[in-house]
């Protein structure tokens, strides 16, 4: 008689459709300097949805684990620039970055960013960082009064330097750059990128006193078009692109 | 530092006591040449971008100059075994290989030694040590330089 039975597979398959959770391992590089001198690899082993982030990850361990776990979010939806952190050995947004898109059959490693001081597991010292951008005058500069209404700029002009508007400061970039790993006092690409936003609107009148910020010992020329912050960037700016137009402006004197 | 990737409790002391608590926390690992509101200072001028720019110009002329040497040298005419004094002296009695030569010779010692300057810019943390590198390089530049050109240009065909 044939009774219609399921198969060892197909009730796991079943099984699985009515539960979307697995077991991922979050490897975390923790360090509190309150207990130890050393950072060290912690694991964590949640269930979860692999359509859900990382950033939901983090926030089951500190929720349901382990409440010490330290790291900075704010909106969760890739606009405050808050999370960037080095997962899997690059830098990503955890509030971006779905967990079924790398590889959670392994161990996912989740640090703090590259080349800043770490403070606490996964919050670093953003203040160098902050300072090279406050260095390139990341604001509106003009001559003259001002007008009564917007200052109008055409469609083109405005296109020029459309895609380094989109840059959220999550220091993703910079931290991935070797230059600066080694030498904090490189700009760095975030910086870079925020002077680019200014020198090419046909708006703004300091581009060149911006170039010649970009042209000393530590600015652009320091850039050896590695392409990492490319790929970190999780706006999708063109940062390398970004910067070298910064350096043929300063070649050509023409922005 | 530790890596060791076990799943162990929340890191703590692993032997014995911490060394440190709330009043008395671990320092903090700086990062190398850390960006403050006064460094780095300004110092204008435009050598470094007639660096980054000799970089580029040089490495052109040289693929031409370096390509073209290892060809004659080492690959055509049956190769290395035919470099021997009669070899170099012949090619130098011409003022167009002289010429080629001296321009490599200048082009790669100012172009690897700019080259490595960066690497030590990059790499050595301490103003000591890159000035005591930068020294050493830029001597055995001007030393390779000055004596290459040298021999270049009195260079006898009838020693002895
Ligand atoms: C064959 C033609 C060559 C080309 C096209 C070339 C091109 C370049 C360029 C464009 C850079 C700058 C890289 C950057 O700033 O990102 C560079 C760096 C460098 N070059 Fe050359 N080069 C050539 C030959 C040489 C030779 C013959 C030497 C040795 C004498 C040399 C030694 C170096 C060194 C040490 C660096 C610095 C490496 C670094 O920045 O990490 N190059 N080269
Ligand atoms: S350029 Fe991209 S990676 Fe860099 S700070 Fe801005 S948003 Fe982040
Ligand atoms: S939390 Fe705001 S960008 Fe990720």
């Amino acid at each position: 008689m044939a009774t219609p039975t399921l198969s060892k597979t197909d009730a796991m398959e079943a099984a699985a459709a009515a539960s979307p959770f697995i077991t991922v391992t979050f490897r975390i590089r923790r360090f509190n300097p309150e207990i130890s001198d050393e950072a060290q690899w912690q694991d964590f082993q949640i269930e979860i949805d692999p359509k859900e982030r990382v950033l939901d990850g983090l926030h089951k361990i500190k929720w349901d684990l382990d409440g010490t776990l330290t790291f900075r979010r704010s909106c969760a939806h890739g606009i405050c620039g808050s999370d960037a952190m080095r997962i899997n050995g690059k830098n990503r947004l955890a509030c971006k970055t779905l967990i079924k898109d790398i590889n959670p059959e392994k161990p996912i490693t989740i640090e703090a960013i590259k080349g800043l001081t770490v403070m606490k597991d996964l919050v670093v010292d953003m203040e160098p960082f902050f300072q090279a951008y406050r260095d390139v005058m990341p604001f509106l500069v003009t001559t003259g009064n001002e007008p009564t209404r917007e200052r109008l700029q055409s469609a083109e002009d405005r296109e020029r330097f459309d895609d380094t508007t989109k840059c959220i400061l999550c220091a993703a970039c910079t931290s991935s750059c070797p230059v600066f790993w080694n030498d904090g006092q490189y700009f760095g690409p975030a910086a870079i990128v925020n002077a680019h936003r200014f020198i090419f609107d046909s708006r703004d009148e300091a581009g060149e006193q911006r170039l010649e910020i970009l042209n000393d010992k530590d600015g652009v020329w320091r850039c050896r078009t590695t392409f990492n912050c490319t790929d970190a960037c999780p706006r999708g700016i063109e940062v390398t692109k970004a910067i070298q137009e910064v350096k043929r402006a300063l070649i050509t004197r023409r922005f | 530092m530790s890596s060791d990737t076990s799943s162990a409790q929340a890191i703590g002391a692993v032997e014995g006591v911490s060394l440190y608590d709330v009043e008395n926390p671990a320092p903090y690992i700086e990062a190398p040449r850390k960006r403050t509101g006064k460094t780095p200072r300004s110092t204008r001028g435009n050598f470094e971008m007639a660096a980054w720019l000799f970089m580029r110009l040089s490495g052109i002329v040289l693929v031409v100059l370096v390509i073209g040497h290892l060809l004659i040298q080492l690959v055509l005419d049956g190769g290395v075994t035919k470099i021997g004094f009669a070899f170099v002296a012949g090619r130098w009695a011409s003022p167009f290989w002289q010429v080629w030569d001296l321009l490599m010779l200048w082009l790669a010692m100012l172009h690897g030694s700019n080259g490595l300057r960066t690497v030590i810019n990059d790499y050595a943390e301490r103003p000591g040590t890159r000035l005591w590198l930068k020294g050493l390089l830029y001597t055995a530049t001007v030393f390779t330089i000055l004596l290459g050109t040298l021999v270049i240009f009195t260079f006898d065909p009838n020693i002895r």
